[in-house]
């Protein structure tokens, strides 16, 4: 079959992509700037589920938001009823999973504790961001001392072994604010833990940023350096600091479970998976059933968030990609 | 060698200043009076209670309180119990062993089976080995530890009754008995890392095994054992030891879950338990212990970092 010769004047990665017959590749490089979009944008989507094990993922999560918004419409008990009768009941047709400690229906609880879990991680990770992402760009952007300070403590916070510091965290902001809720003690403290993984990642970003063309442009041009980090370096940022984040929230929803378990975050008699699996190792004996649906909804979630953080990543790593496709 | 050693040690005095701002702050900041915590509500008049509160030094301005605080920490006073009035350094100094016994017990579980299942899977990659370890992995690392403490004790010591569900004997006293204690705790602590290990592992090894050298190994009739051990695995190192040493920070985490639920008296117990008492000396002096050995762990895979690969040394 006779090959066809490249076009006069076209570069020489159009000429590779000829002669590998990627032709696919030369006429999107072609193509408009909005066709390039939309076809970097349905290629980016199909990367991203590529593997089946995004599609598992987005499912599970799909299940889990959908507990957490319905979780009134869809549960047979209110998760706090309380029924004597029934006390550490296993599971039957009338509750499906058994009941706990209080008589209360397991199913429900569960259901229930989808609110608190994804509220956990997603604001957690949410302060993580804003003080990550803020001071990443801050540190990146200016370099010299204010980049050596604040990476210092950075690299101080990091040092703390996670769940050691949410504890303390947890602890020390309790008796200092009785009035606010717990459950935000336990995000403000997982937020704070989280913190360093997003200033790094956006610090490390926004040094190769910064030496782009379009910054020093905005920089002769008299910008401000507010302006120059929020319009030109931010966008350009974005994509890794959001795959950091998708698995962040698997970190925090195990870390708020851990506080919880161990007593620490959201108090009783809010139904969280954390406090479940608590109230579970104290019946471990006699009524086991108490400490094993908690258990997979949590194991569940994470490896959701897992799956779909780890498939955004290899849908944005190139590098990544064209090993794959090697 | 020694100069490498010595520019990391002068690196981390910034970073451990910071993080012993850190832990004074946690316990500057809560509310409550520590002189009255110490008295007990009722107890002494108004003139015992000044006294203390010059005695602890309640009444200096704050960054005199910081400096006091951080020498007598650096000499290892770290304060009393305001439970039991037992100094805190004595309090935890007897928690230590047991902390470092399961943590290490934890990890060289975790580092077996991580490096075994990698190298099973970086052997084959795609075969349904390679697929049945990347599972483990993927599982391994969304499980939370302290469901599967609750799944083991309910196999191992309800259903089959096989092990003592939870407690601590030191191995000195009974071995047997320890050693059957530490089982649970040790796999359940290590599990995690394994899952790390497993995954950066097989990446790591695949890598190393692509390269040149090892096919000049296996083509001048290396035993596969021999190219794997002393080609491959000592290459892949590198990466992996850097997992390791921040495995160590997750350990720690891990320890206060894994020592709760398996009633072990160590440091990550203490911990907890401190909140509940509100006795804040043994809580700070807890978590400093316990970053402390996070951040030593961080130093030696640095140095061990420098020995394996030369080129980082003479950076």
């Amino acid at each position: 079959m006779a090959k066809e010769a490249p076009r006069p004047g076209a570069g020489a990665a159009a000429v590779v992509a000829e002669r590998t017959g990627q032709r696919r590749v030369y006429t999107e490089v072609e193509g408009s700037a909005g066709q390039r979009f939309i076809t970097t944008g349905r290629r980016f989507l199909t990367n991203v589920l590529e593997t089946r094990l995004v599609g598992t993922g987005l499912w599970i999560l799909a299940i889990v938001v959908f507990c957490a918004f319905f979780a009134d419409l869809i549960t047979p008990y209110p998760p706090n009823e309380q029924d004597y009768v029934a006390i550490t009941e296993p599971p039957s047709a009338a509750h499906w999973l058994g009941t706990d400690d209080l008589g209360r229906d397991i199913l429900a609880r569960i259901i229930y504790g989808t609110r608190v879990s994804l509220m956990v991680g997603v604001i957690a990770v949410g302060i993580a961001l804003m003080l990550g992402v803020s001071l990443g760009l801050v540190a990146g952007y200016f370099g010299g001392k204010v980049d050596d300070v604040t990476m210092r403590i950075m690299d101080a916070v990091q040092a703390f072994p996670g769940l050691i510091l949410a504890l303390g965290i947890t602890a020390a902001l309790g008796p200092r604010f009785p009035d606010m809720p717990p459950i935000w003690h336990a995000m403000i403290a997982i937020g704070i833990v989280a913190t360093p993984a997003i200033s790094r990642l956006t610090r490390a970003q926004t040094l190769s940023v910064r030496e782009r063309e379009f910054v020093h442009a905005a920089q002769v041009l008299g910008a401000s350096p507010y302006k120059i980090i929020t319009k030109h370096i931010w966008p350009n940022v974005t994509a890794p600091i959001i795959v950091q984040a998708t698995l962040l929230v698997a970190t925090a929803i195990l870390t708020e479970a851990g506080l919880s378990f161990l007593g620490v975050g959201v108090k009783p008699p809010t139904a969280t998976w954390g406090s479940m699996l608590r109230t579970g190792s104290q019946y471990i004996e006699t009524a086991p059933w108490l400490a094993f649906a908690p258990g997979v909804a949590i194991f569940a979630t994470v490896l959701a968030f897992n799956f779909v953080g780890d498939g955004l990543r290899r849908a944005l790593d190139p590098r990544l990609l064209s090993s794959r496709r090697s | 060698m020694r100069e490498y050693i010595l520019r990391r040690l002068v690196s981390m005095v910034p970073v451990l200043f910071i993080v012993s701002i850190i832990s004074f702050a946690l316990l500057y900041v809560l509310p409550g009076d520590p002189a009255i915590a110490m008295l007990g509500e009722n107890a002494g008049s108004q003139d015992t209670y000044r006294a203390l509160r010059t005695e602890m030094g309640l009444d200096d301005p704050i960054y005199v309180q910081y400096g006091k605080w951080l020498l007598r920490t650096v000499q290892g006073d770290l304060g009393k119990s305001i439970r039991t009035g037992e100094p805190v350094a004595e309090v935890l100094g007897r928690r230590v062993p047991v902390s470092l016994n399961i943590g290490l017990a934890g990890l060289f579980f975790g580092i077996v089976l991580g490096l075994s299942v990698a190298i099973v899977s970086a052997l084959k990659p795609g075969s349904k080995l390679d697929m049945a370890g990347t599972f483990m992995a993927l599982g391994g690392a969304a499980l939370p530890s302290f469901w599967q403490a609750l799944l083991f004790m309910y196999l191992f010591a309800v259903i089959l009754r096989w092990l003592p569900p939870s407690g601590y004997t030191s191995p000195l006293v009974d071995p047997w008995l320890s050693a059957k204690m530490m089982f649970m705790p040790a796999v359940v602590l290590g599990t995690h890392s394994a899952a790390v290990i497993m995954r950066q592992g097989r990446s790591a090894l695949v890598e190393v095994l692509e390269q040149d050298y090892i096919m000049t190994a296996r083509s001048k009739g290396l035993r596969e054992s021999a190219v794997v051990g002393a080609h491959a695995l000592k290459n892949a190192m590198i990466p992996i030891a850097t997992i390791l040493g921040l495995q160590v920070g997750n350990l720690v985490s891990g320890a206060a879950i894994v020592e709760t639920v398996f009633a072990i008296p160590g440091v990550g117990r203490a911990a907890v338990e401190a909140i509940f008492f509100r006795d804040y000396p043994i809580l700070q002096g807890a978590i400093l212990i316990l970053t402390t050995a996070a951040i030593v762990a961080n130093l030696l895979t640095d140095l061990a970092y420098g020995y394996l690969d030369p080129r980082i040394r003479y950076r």
